[in-house]
C-alpha cells in the first residue's frame, strides 16, 4: 500500500478534515471498509455522510457496502496546474455508481487511463494518505 | 398589512467596465466603473439606487454586498448577496424584480466586477476554491485540509474543467454527441466575437481547430473552454412606469425563474440534464411567450457542453438532439437563433461569473444597440445562466417595451 500511496502522491493532495458526521466513513476506510449511511425510515442509502437522510429527513445508520460499482461517467485529466495532480496526468477522474445506489467521485487507478469506459466494473481500493485512507477504485472483473 | 399594488420592472440602465485584460483595475474598480456607466446610461443619480444586489463570492473577494455598497456609496433599503455561481445575476434579477414589484425598493442595482485575469493566482472562478481553479492558475498553490462535502471530491484532483467533462462524456455516451458538434458551439461564439472589438479572441476558429487543440480533460479541448478575463457589469432596474420617463428605451423583465439540482458535481442527479429543464416552462408561461418568439438567446458558455445542455433543457431542441441543433450555424449572428452575440465567454469575456454579461447583451439587442451583431427587430430575448458546476440555473425572458 505504501508504494501505491507514493505513486499517487496521496499525502501531497488536499486531504479531508474528518468531522463528527464523517468520522465513521474515514474510520471505516482505515480498516478497509466502505461505510455508507442508510435511512432507518425510507431505507435510502446515501453518500457523502450527512446528519440526516436527504431523501426524507429520517435518521441514518451506518452499514458496510460491498465496495463494488461501475463507472457512471469519467474524464481523463490531461492538464492540471495544481500539484500533485500536475505530476499525475493523465489520470482518471470518475463518478462511480455503487451497487448500493449512491455515487462517489474518485480516481480509477492501477490501469491504463485509456482503457476506462462508462460501465467499467470497479472495486474499492483504499490507499493510505498519511494518517488517513482515501477511497480509490480499481477495474475489476465482476464475479 | 396593506399591500402595495404589484409593479412591473424594467431595465433602465446597463454598463460594462473595460475588458478583457485591465491590469490597473481591482474587482471593486470594475464594479465602480460599470456602475458609473450604467448610471450615465439611465440618466439616474446614485441617490436613486435604493436596492443593492450583488453575488457574494468566496474569499479573498471582498465583493460581498455590504462592503461593495459601502465602496460605491449606496445606502440601500433592500440588500441581497445571493451566490449561486455564475447564474447569480439571473437569480438576483428575479429577486430585484420581486423587490420592486412589492415596493420594497424602487430602483435596484445589480453589479459585478472581477480582476480574475490580471490577479492571476489569486483568481477564483465560478464556484471556485483553489483546488477547483483553472489548471493554468495557482501553480504554486499548496493545499492543507478540506472539510464538508468538498472533502469527498477535492482529494481526487477535480477542477472546473474536469467537472464539466463528466457531463460531456455522459452526454456523448447516452446520445452519441461528438466533439465536432461541441466544437460548432465554440466556432459560432468565435464568429460572433468577430463583431465585438473588445472580445479577447476574434480570429476565425474552425471545427478542426477546436478538436485539434489540446485535450484538457476528455472530451473537452482547450477551445471547448471559456477564456479567463477581467471585467465587470452593472444593471439598473426600476419600475416600468419610471423607466418610460428615462433616457433609454425600457427593457421589461417578463419573467425570471431559477432551479438548482445540486452543488457539488459528484451529486449531479443526471449528468445530461440541468435545472434549466425545471424552470424554463415556468419562465415561458409567466412571460406569456413561446420558444418560437425568442429572437436572441444569451446563454452561459463556460464550456461548449454548458451551451448544449441548456439549449436542450430550455426546450429549443429535444434532449439528446443538441449536437445536431448546433451544427448548422443557428447560433451565429444572422442565424436562426443568434446566441451570445458578443462572442460569449468562449471568445469574449469571462471573469469568473458571466451571468451579468448575458443580461447586458440581451438589453443591447433589445434596444437595437448591438451594431453589426444586431438581431434585426429583436423584441424578445432569453437569458440563461448556469452557476456552480451545472448546479443552479437561472433563466429570464426580457422584452423590448412597446
Ligand atoms: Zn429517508
Amino acid at each position: 500500500m505504501n508504494d501505491l500511496a507514493a505513486e499517487l502522491h496521496t499525502t501531497e493532495r488536499m486531504l479531508p478534515q474528518p468531522d463528527t458526521v464523517s468520522a465513521e466513513f474515514w474510520d471505516g476506510l482505515a480498516v478497509g471498509e466502505l461505510r455508507l449511511q442508510r435511512c432507518t425510515d425510507c431505507d435510502t442509502a446515501q453518500f457523502y455522510p450527512r446528519p440526516t437522510c436527504s431523501t426524507c429527513g429520517g435518521a441514518v445508520e451506518w452499514f458496510v457496502a460491498t465496495g463494488r460499482g461501475e463507472v457512471h461517467t469519467f474524464t481523463v485529466v490531461r492538464a492540471n496546474g495544481v500539484e500533485p495532480f500536475a505530476s499525475l496526468v493523465p489520470y482518471v477522474f470518475a463518478v462511480v455508481q455503487l451497487e448500493e445506489g449512491p455515487r462517489m467521485l474518485t480516481n480509477v487507478i492501477q490501469c491504463d487511463p485509456e482503457s476506462v469506459r462508462i460501465g467499467t466494473h470497479v472495486q474499492l481500493t483504499p490507499v493510505a494518505a498519511g494518517e488517513l485512507v482515501l477511497p480509490f477504485f480499481t477495474p475489476a472483473s465482476r464475479e | 398589512m396593506i399591500r402595495a399594488a404589484w409593479r412591473n420592472a424594467s431595465i433602465a440602465g446597463i454598463g460594462l467596465s473595460d475588458y478583457p485584460v485591465v491590469p490597473n483595475l481591482t474587482s471593486e474598480g470594475h464594479a465602480a466603473l460599470a456602475f458609473g456607466r450604467a448610471l450615465a446610461d439611465s440618466g439616474l443619480h446614485k441617490a436613486d439606487i435604493d436596492g443593492f444586489f450583488c453575488a457574494g463570492n468566496a474569499a479573498p473577494h471582498i465583493e460581498d454586498a455590504e462592503n461593495l455598497a459601502e465602496q460605491l456609496g449606496i445606502r440601500p433599503r433592500f440588500i441581497d448577496n445571493t451566490y449561486t455561481g455564475g447564474s447569480a445575476f439571473e437569480v438576483l434579477l428575479q429577486h430585484a424584480t420581486i423587490a420592486i414589484a412589492a415596493g420594497e425598493c424602487d430602483t435596484a442595482l445589480i453589479v459585478y466586477g472581477s480582476d480574475a485575469r490580471s490577479r492571476g493566482k489569486r483568481t477564483l472562478g465560478s464556484g471556485g476554491v483553489p483546488p477547483m481553479a483553472y489548471p493554468w492558475d495557482l501553480k504554486d498553490y499548496r493545499p492543507s485540509r478540506v472539510g464538508g462535502p468538498m472533502a469527498f471530491e477535492v482529494p481526487f484532483g477535480g477542477n472546473i474543467i474536469s467537472s464539466y467533462a463528466l457531463a460531456a462524456q455522459r452526454h456523448m455516451f447516452e446520445f452519441g454527441t461528438t466533439s465536432e458538434q461541441l466544437a460548432e458551439i465554440a466556432v459560432a461564439m468565435r464568429y460572433n466575437a468577430g463583431f465585438n472589438p473588445s472580445a479577447m479572441y476574434r480570429d476565425p476558429l474552425t471545427v478542426a481547430d477546436v478538436v485539434g487543440s489540446a485535450l484538457i480533460a476528455d472530451p473537452l479541448h482547450r477551445w471547448d473552454c471559456c477564456v479567463v478575463s477581467d471585467g465587470g457589469g452593472a444593471v439598473i432596474i426600476t419600475t416600468t412606469e419610471r423607466a418610460r420617463d428615462l433616457a433609454t428605451h425600457p427593457v421589461n423583465v417578463l419573467s425570471a425563474k431559477n432551479a438548482g439540482t445540486h452543488w457539488n458535481i459528484g451529486q449531479m442527479p443526471d449528468f445530461t440534464r440541468t435545472g434549466a429543464a425545471d424552470c424554463a416552462d415556468a419562465a415561458f408561461e409567466a412571460a406569456g411567450v413561446t420558444r418560437d418568439d425568442i429572437d436572441t438567446l444569451q446563454v452561459y458558455d463556460s464550456f461548449t457542453i454548458t451551451v448544449l445542455l441548456q439549449l436542450e433543457d430550455l426546450g429549443f431542441c429535444a434532449k439528446g438532439e443538441g449536437g445536431a441543433f448546433v451544427s448548422d450555424g443557428k447560433l451565429k449572428v444572422g442565424g436562426a437563433l443568434p446566441t451570445n452575440t458578443d462572442g460569449g465567454g468562449l471568445s469574449s469575456c469571462h471573469p469568473g461569473m458571466r451571468g451579468i454579461f448575458l443580461i447586458i447583451e440581451a438589453v443591447r439587442q433589445l434596444r437595437g444597440d448591438a451594431g453589426e451583431a444586431q438581431t434585426p427587430g429583436a423584441e424578445l430575448a432569453m437569458v440563461s445562466g448556469s452557476g456552480g458546476l451545472l448546479s443552479h440555473l437561472g433563466v429570464a425572458i426580457l422584452g423590448r417595451d412597446r
